[in-house]
């Protein structure tokens, strides 16, 4: 740990002396931050560092840059390719097979001659180690608040055992062709160093990975800086800059301002109305389709939308070629639950702009004024600018007889909505709660699963459909992956024939770089690859 | 004198309880729940019991606030549930911050509101006092959010004189006000904080001293021949403990303040801090943020108190 880290009982100390705190700043110990050769230094839209120790919090952002640096999991997504959807790869498994003799029984081959940054070793043991530490609340090294937010990618899970020092297996309680792709999300924490930290709150302050990156020093909800693992096991990922230093700031104007006065080299979502101001000073704008859902979940119980012709007149509604332009362009327009780059887009049924049928639906179906009220919030984590996008949404129903009222809460209160589900809040017929889409399960089924209906899923209003029940059951008994794939396209097909979503734009992943930065290559994923990033001479 | 303070400290007393009843049902009465942001969307209730029951939340309300009290009187304000660190480390590391910053603003703001307002009250009437009333008004009136937007796009974006956010470039653990490459990080905050505090104190430094120059003892100072620089002293010196009073409300306004402000500048401080807070509903980071800046408030009008007491005579003797 870098000298210059002090621990904050000195501060509390230092308050003691009343008014000259004032001056305590004054008197810090002036020892400069090391400077490296190189460092590139990114600015995060979450409010504070994320969590360190393992699974990290503030949603797939925590993942993109704690996450996939510090740490691999032991299948990997691939980010080193633009043109498709990003895929799995091999991370610390090698290979992965479902048992032919039992189709609940996984069979994970571990990468060998691999080491934590501590210099421990990678095998079985510590496999089974990382999962007791999700899974077994009865281990010393459990973790509630991590367990409770994988809870759902490892409810699944019955045991794992050991097969010899390289190889292990998972055994599910229920057959789950879709499984491995849960463990793509777990991140496998060193069990030398957490048990020389002897606790959680000791381990974030030296956490230990396998990762690109070796954890360099943290300020509290200021910066977390990484060094460059020489030894990491992928020559191809070993960073080419010395240095990466995070910075949370969640105010899209400090971001854009931070980025144009040299103080940061890479922001993340960038506010459309400072693109402009962006490119014309050289910065780098990159936009990109990534797995990204901004729509809404209609209630399929209570209100006008139980009606099909309803949702449809809904989405025949939207002119979303407005809502793009209105977004400057940092948007496509959406016809389904996942964007056209998905494998699993197929040929679905597209609610283009008609006014007119829209209105006629609506006349069909006897609701002309159709009334509705829909739950939206200020601000959140994807939720791109939802007020004027909800404006704008309201314009365009009222265009052809919705007549819409929109109830504006917090980011944390929508959720609470989404969380109770319908029941809770029957006022409401729909939703706007923006979402990854970046696996089959919680881009697609768990808002259809009758299974999943809320408060025990993401099916926050209901829907039931026999055919897509039958469908997804024998995808999670299908092990080829072909055909699965084609059964998985046919379930997002039936969404949009049942209109099942008010489908109305995929966020297009702006960031924007400085034109020091060279060599990035951005993923059609929630996850990057910083690795193979340079950064010029600084000034 | 020791008698006037124990008797303010003893008042100031049922000021915190009633202070953190208060910030205690507040902010469970917003809808929302803070095992929401821990959780994915879909989790199960078994889940979210688990985790009520980690933080306690399970328990009914006063004896929540009970038990919250209890540690908070030995200084224990529980564990962020976001950050997982102790909430009065957290506290404490951006209360120094923001009073550093506070205190920064309200000094600036006093030397240039002390020269104005008092240039105003002398040439009262005139065109000076006009125009020094016009910059008080603009003062108080803008709005400080947008005004530091203004300062990052004129000084840091168009003329890259000064950096537009964070505290130093390594952060506040490093920040050193004696180097200049720290130092330039606190320049356009503090501008930003001190309009408002410039316009309040103005003005009542202008009334202030406006009233005690139409006092007959100042007509009989001038009589007694002093010079007019000696005649301002006096009336001064007589103004002096309403100058301090509004400049003890500004700093603690500042302390409570200035979410927006720093937000806009990135600074590591209570209000930043509150911001994450209230919108991730971390409950123990509130309650004690909340309960802390009210006791900072609390002492700075006890110690203002104290400074006008010192200053002025009249207040000891009533």
């Amino acid at each position: 740990m870098p000298h210059h880290l002090k621990t904050s009982r000195a501060y509390t100390t230092r308050l003691a002396a009343g008014f000259a705190l004032a001056l305590s700043a004054a008197t810090l110990p002036n020892v400069p931050p090391a400077q490296a050769q190189t460092t590139l230094r990114v600015a995060m839209t979450a409010g504070d560092i994320p969590d360190v120790t393992g699974q990290p919090d503030q949603g797939f952002e925590g993942y993109r840059f704690v996450g996939y640096t510090l740490y691999d999991s032991l299948i990997l997504w691939d980010l080193s390719r633009s043109d498709v959807e990003a895929s799995l790869t091999p991370g610390l498994a090698t290979k992965w097979t479902i048992d032919p003799k039992d189709s609940r029984r996984w069979i994970f081959e571990l990468r060998k001659d691999v080491k934590f940054h501590d210099g421990s070793d990678f095998n079985a043991d510590v496999v089974l180690w990382n999962i007791s530490r999700l899974t077994d609340d009865k281990v010393p090294h459990f973790n509630a608040k991590q367990y409770a937010a994988m809870r759902t990618r490892t409810v699944n899970i019955d045991r794992a055992e050991k097969i010899d020092d390289h190889t292990i297996a998972i055994i599910t309680k229920e057959p789950d062709s879709l499984f491995y792709i849960q463990m793509s999300f777990w991140m496998m924490i060193s069990k030398a160093q957490f048990e020389k930290a002897g606790s959680y709150e000791k381990y974030a302050q030296m956490p230990s990975g396998t990762g690109p990156y070796r954890f360099a020093g943290m300020v509290p909800r200021e910066r977390l800086e990484l060094t460059r693992n020489e030894t990491y096991w992928n020559p191809k990922r070993i960073p080419k800059h010395d240095r990466l230093v995070l910075q949370p700031m969640p105010e899209a104007t400090t971001r854009a301002a931070a980025l144009l006065s040299g103080q940061v080299d890479f922001i993340e979502a960038p506010s459309p109305d400072t693109i402009a101001r962006l490119k014309s000073s050289g910065m780098q704008v990159l936009t990109l389709p990534y797995p990204h859902n901004w729509h809404y979940q209609f209630n399929f119980v209570d209100g006008p939308f139980k009606d099909k012709r309803v949702r449809q007149a809904a989405n025949y509604a939207m002119d979303r070629g407005e809502m793009v332009e209105m977004l400057n362009g940092l948007a496509q327009e959406g016809y389904g639950t996942v964007p056209p780059s998905s494998p699993y887009f197929g040929k679905p049924v597209l609610y283009k702009l008609d006014p007119k049928k829209a209105t006629a639906l609506l006349k069909e179906a006897k609701c002309h004024p159709c009334e509705v009220t829909l739950a939206i919030s200020t601000s959140g984590s994807g939720q791109m600018q939802p007020l004027p996008m909800n404006e704008l949404v309201k314009a365009q129903l009222e265009a052809v007889g919705f007549k819409v009222k929109l109830e504006e809460m917090d980011w944390n209160a929508l959720l609470d909505v989404t969380f109770k589900g319908r029941e809770k809040f029957p006022a409401y017929h729909a939703v706007n709660v923006s979402r990854a889409t970046q696996d089959p399960f919680s881009g697609i089924f768990r808002f259809v699963m009758r299974k999943q209906w809320a408060p025990a899923g993401g099916n926050w209003g209901h829907y039931e459909n026999p055919e897509i029940e039958k469908l997804i059951t024998e995808i999670y008994n299908t092990f080829d992956q072909a055909k699965r794939d084609a059964m998985i396209t046919r379930v997002h097909e039936i969404m949009n024939d049942d209109a099942a979503m008010l489908f109305v734009t995929h966020d297009l992943n702006p960031r924007a770089l400085s034109p020091k930065v060279k060599g990035f290559v951005q993923a059609q994923s929630w996850f990057q690859d910083l690795t193979p990033i340079t950064v010029g001479t600084t000034n | 004198m020791w008698y006037y303070i124990a008797r303010r400290i003893a008042y100031a007393i049922p000021i915190a309880i009633g202070v953190t009843v208060f910030c205690f049902a507040l902010v469970f009465l917003a809808p929302g729940n803070p095992v929401q942001m821990l959780l994915p969307a879909d989790a199960s209730q078994e889940v979210v019991d688990l985790i009520m029951k980690t933080y306690g939340f399970d328990r009914p309300l006063p004896v929540q606030y009970w038990t919250w009290l209890m540690r908070a009187v030995v200084g224990d304000l529980g564990v962020s549930i976001q950050s997982n660190r102790p909430v009065i480390d957290e506290v404490l590391r951006a209360l120094a911050n923001t009073v550093f910053l506070s205190f920064g603003a309200v000094m600036l703001a006093f030397s240039i509101a002390f020269v104005l307002g008092t240039l105003a009250a002398y040439y009262r009437g005139s065109a000076t006092d006009r125009g020094v009333t016009a910059l008080s008004i603009v003062g108080v009136s803008i709005p400080n959010y947008w005004l530091g937007i203004v300062l990052v796009i004129i000084f840091a974006v168009e003329l890259n004189w000064l950096p537009a956010t964070g505290m130093g470039p390594g952060g506040s653990e490093t920040f050193d006000l004696f180097n200049w490459s720290h130092f330039k990080h606190v320049i356009l905050p503090i501008i930003t904080l001190c309009m408002v505090p410039v316009g309040m104190i103005t003005r009542t430094t202008r009334s202030a001293v406006s009233e005690v120059l139409g006092n007959e003892f100042v007509n009989t100072l001038r009589a007694k021949g002093l010079d007019e620089l000696a005649v301002i002293r006096h009336a001064l010196k007589n103004a002096m403990p309403q100058i301090l009073a509004v400049m003890g409300l500004q700093f603690g306004y500042l302390m409570g303040g200035s979410i927006l402000v720093e937000t806009i500048f990135n600074w590591p401080g209570t209000g930043f801090l509150l911001n994450k807070a209230i919108l991730t509903r971390d409950i123990p980071v509130l309650q004690g943020t909340i309960l802390i800046l009210a006791l900072v408030f609390v002492v700075t009008n006890l110690i203002v108190d104290l400074f006008q007491t010192a200053v002025d005579p009249r207040i000891k003797r009533s």
